[in-house]
């Protein structure tokens, strides 16, 4: 029982975190917590890269979540399935 | 009559060297456009940011470009990237050192190959880079551009001259004493530095 419920939170922390950065963009970089957003004066014509605070996650995000769930799948093999009785 | 004639002769005169004189533009920018930009090439993801903290003086004379003089100084803390553990290494004592070198500067010595067309001017400019409080010479591609009584356009009720200053140009941070030979195979020892700044002249 234990085994399979960990099996299942693996597996689950793996899709969660797929598909959270297939949503956020699919960013191949590191995880940024503000990104640039571009303003350009009209007088002068310079454009500036304004950072806004919002959480980008890179490929470290995905790195951890499957470092998490090899955990998890890893320990859920210390768990003995019960043999049927004969 | 005659005095008269001297006297309007004079004027016309002192204002035309009036206008042409060099105007001092301060690149403090309350519009807080004005930045550097900085970017090393990395195995998986180029480390690029900018500093907004920008200030300094230009003295610049459209009639005579190639005397401009000045300096321009970056806040070292204003630097910033998006990814939090690279924004804290870079600013730290091993990187930036921004707590014990909080400017980073450019002053000019002197402008060569200068051309003029209209109200841009480009030079290569050559001047004293300061960074982690190593000064080194570097010649440097600028491109002015004077924009002549447009500062109202920018601050209300404020009559004036505008100056916007262009540059990108390359240097080593091993010369100037960041983590010199160290860590090259995840952080390029070149730095591409874009410079886009506009100053103000008020009247």
């Amino acid at each position: 029982m234990r085994k399979s419920i960990l099996r299942a939170v693996a597996a689950i922390l793996i899709l969660a975190a797929a598909g959270i950065w297939l949503a956020a963009g699919a960013n191949r970089g590191w995880s940024k917590t503000s990104v640039p957003v571009k303003r350009t004066d009209e007088v002068t014509g310079i454009t500036v890269d304004d950072y806004q605070k919002r959480f980008v996650p890179g490929i470290d995000f995905l790195g951890a979540a499957l470092l998490g769930s090899g955990i998890l799948a890893g320990a859920s093999l210390l768990f003995r399935t019960k043999q049927p009785e004969s | 009559m005659t005095i008269k004639l001297h006297l309007l002769l004079a004027l016309a005169c002192l204002s035309s060297v009036a206008l042409a004189a060099p105007e001092s533009f301060d690149f403090k920018d309350p519009k807080g456009v004005n930045n550097a930009t900085f970017k090393l090439d990395a195995p998986l993801e180029a480390l690029s940011g900018n500093a907004t903290g920008i200030a300094g003086t230009v003295t610049f004379d459209p009639a005579a470009p190639a005397a401009t003089t000045g300096k321009i100084v970056v806040a070292s803390s204003s630097m910033h990237v998006g990814n939090p553990m690279q924004q804290q290494h870079m600013l730290s004592d091993k990187w930036m050192d921004a707590a014990k070198f909080p400017d980073i500067s450019f002053e000019v010595k002197e402008l060569k190959n200068v051309k003029t067309s209209g109200d841009a001017t480009t030079a290569d400019v050559t001047g004293t880079f300061t960074l982690k409080g190593i000064s080194k010479e570097v010649t440097a591609p600028v491109k002015f551009t004077y924009l002549k009584d447009k500062l109202s356009q920018r601050v209300p009720n404020q009559k004036g001259d505008l100056l916007v200053i262009r540059s990108t140009f390359n240097i080593k941070r091993s010369d100037f004493g960041i983590m010199p030979g160290q860590m090259e195979e995840k952080v390029s020892d070149t730095i591409e530095l874009t410079l886009s700044i506009a100053g103000s002249s008020p009247r």
